[in-house]
């Protein structure tokens, strides 16, 4: 292709955008509402998801060894638990620091009383997971190991974090998926409409010997611009509204911020921006390119 | 030498029907899906360079016909051949380079409304992807060859209807057809103007393009003593060198 003809495609392709702006502006609403909600989503569950890894590195599994046991098989046991893929990292607790913990979190002055360590077969691996879904699994071979007498966990809340995290992927995925079917049915009735405008022009062009591909470029340009206008917008609109928002809850409800752990506005956008821009031209491109190959016979 | 072969078999292709013929026919029939058939077995043969005017009441297949040299259409049976394109065999993705071979003039002159001359014209070349510094040179060429060369800034709203016509065959021209095809270019005109595109018609023949002019105008048809090809109920029922209009006689 010259590089005339391809600034001339580039250029038509713009004039289409105004010949009929209020279709393209209602396809670059639509399209921005669509990735709006995306972004806001995105957003959602990048915090959400980030919320759900930080309270599953706290969930742990608890071993505790048989009474009497040696320090030689307690340290096999520890080389056994490194292998295993679920494990993100484990802390020995030895009898002793189980017991200093438990007299200052518990006794204070009370524990003056106590010569001997109570806690003398408490110690114990502490053991953090990568994923809490694969809890079930490790408990199941730790049961198995010989020398632990008892494996601790939190069962309830394994299962509640992975049912959140999935359900919010299930929920966010339907809705977008229905949003970008409507965007591309409206970016392919604005380029029928296009279309139908220029119908003369396109009659034309084709009498005088015009390729298809030069007939369509325009039209399929048109969408992926209307496309990429249509995810500029709504990125901007989410940079100024997540950077307001994280501002309001660190000053209105600094508890919150201890406990629950915000992404930065910059990590969320590093994916985010790319993502949307490729699917803004995207959903531009297939709602033209269908719409072309449909109307446009050449 | 097997090279030598294929290139003689395309020359042969090329040259079906006589050594300068660039239009051939042969027993061509067009039948829509509703009504008799449009064209019923016709045999037309045009050579390189001539002049013809293809003229009959409505319904006698003139637009059928000019829609199968286009390509628009294919026939239901026959054998159409265009400047060695075979016209029923031809690929769609061909048919683009095929038709820029033609030039056509349309009776409403399908000028695009809102881009002056100079872009109407250009705009043929463009599709065709000339380089701009091309374009330039030849559409204000061009424009000088219709008697529009001031006129180019204008749009199509501000031109008489002859001046509009102009325009048209400019379009129609400036990628050099071999063949120029005008559908009824003088039916929107009056007398003084659609003698002076006739004379433009004239003048573009005389110049090398082969010339097919289908017309309703009695009086252009029998002055100018050029080939006459007349159509009735899609058959062909003269054919005449210098001929003149057939009056219908139902």
């Amino acid at each position: 292709m010259r590089i005339s003809t391809f600034f001339y495609t580039i250029k038509q392709g713009i004039v289409n955008i105004f010949r009929n702006k209020w279709f393209s502006l209602a396809s670059i609403a639509t399209i921005g509402a669509c990735l709006f909600l995306f972004g806001l989503f995105y957003a959602i569950l990048m915090n959400v998801h980030s919320i759900v890894k930080t309270a599953q590195e706290g969930v742990s599994v608890t071993v505790l060894f048989d009474e009497g046991i040696s320090q030689e098989r307690i340290e096999e046991i520890g080389v056994l638990i490194d292998k295993r893929p679920e494990v993100s990292k484990k802390n020995f607790i030895s009898a002793e620091e189980a017991w200093e913990s438990f007299k200052v979190d518990y006794l204070g002055e009370y524990a003056d009383g106590f010569t001997e360590n109570p806690l003398e077969d408490s110690a114990s691996y502490e053991i953090y997971l990568n994923d809490v879904s694969m809890q079930p699994a490790l408990v199941a071979y730790l049961e198995g190991v010989e020398g632990i007498r008892t494996v601790n966990r939190s069962e309830v809340t394994a299962v509640t974090l992975t049912g959140i995290n999935s359900l919010l992927a299930y929920v966010s995925i339907g809705i977008i998926v229905i949003l970008f079917a409507v965007s591309i049915f409206l970016i392919s009735n604005t380029v029928t409409i296009g279309i139908s405008v220029r119908k003369e022009e396109i009659g034309i062009m084709k009498y005088i010997g015009a390729t298809d591909f030069f007939v369509r470029s325009p039209f399929v340009i048109e969408g992926i611009i209307i496309g990429l206008v249509g995810a500029v917008i709504p990125m901007a609109i989410i940079y100024v509204i997540y950077n307001e928002v994280l501002e309001y809850i660190v000053t209105k409800f600094s508890m919150l911020t201890k406990l629950l752990n915000f992404v930065p506005v910059e990590t969320i956008f590093m994916n985010l921006l790319p993502i949307a821009l490729i699917m803004g031209a995207g959903i531009g491109f297939l709602g033209s390119i269908t719409t072309v190959r449909k109307h446009l016979k050449v | 030498m097997a090279k030598t072969e294929t290139k003689s078999i395309r020359r042969k292709k090329r040259n079906i029907g006589g050594n300068d013929e660039i239009i051939t026919l042969s027993k061509v029939s067009k039948a829509y899906a509703t009504g008799a058939p449009a064209l019923n077995g016709i045999d037309l043969h045009v050579k390189k360079g001539e002049f013809v005017f293809i003229v009959g009441d409505s319904g006698s297949g003139k637009s059928t016909l000019i829609k199968l040299l286009l390509r628009e259409l294919v026939p239901t049976s026959g054998e159409i051949n265009v400047m060695g394109y075979d016209l029923v065999r031809l690929r769609r993705r061909k048919i683009p380079k095929f038709r820029r071979n033609l030039g056509i003039v349309f009776q409403d002159f399908r000028l695009l409304k809102d881009r002056d001359v100079y872009e109407n014209v250009a705009f043929a070349q463009r599709i065709i992807q000339v380089s701009g510094k091309e374009i330039k040179r030849n559409v204000p060429s061009i424009l000088s060859t219709v008697g529009l060369a001031g006129k180019y800034k204008a749009r199509p709203r501000e031109l008489s209807g002859g001046e509009q016509q102009r325009v048209a065959i400019a379009r129609a021209l400036v990628n050099r057809p071999s063949i120029l095809l005008a559908d009824e270019p003088t039916g929107n005109l009056d007398p003084k103007n659609s003698w002076e595109i006739m004379k433009l018609l004239e003048q573009i023949n005389e110049s090398g393009t082969t010339v097919l002019v289908v017309t309703h105008n009695r009086e252009i048809v029998n002055a100018m003593q050029k080939r006459v090809v007349t159509m009735k109920k899609g058959v062909i029922v003269s054919d005449e060198e210098k001929g003149g209009y057939i009056d219908d006689e139902d």
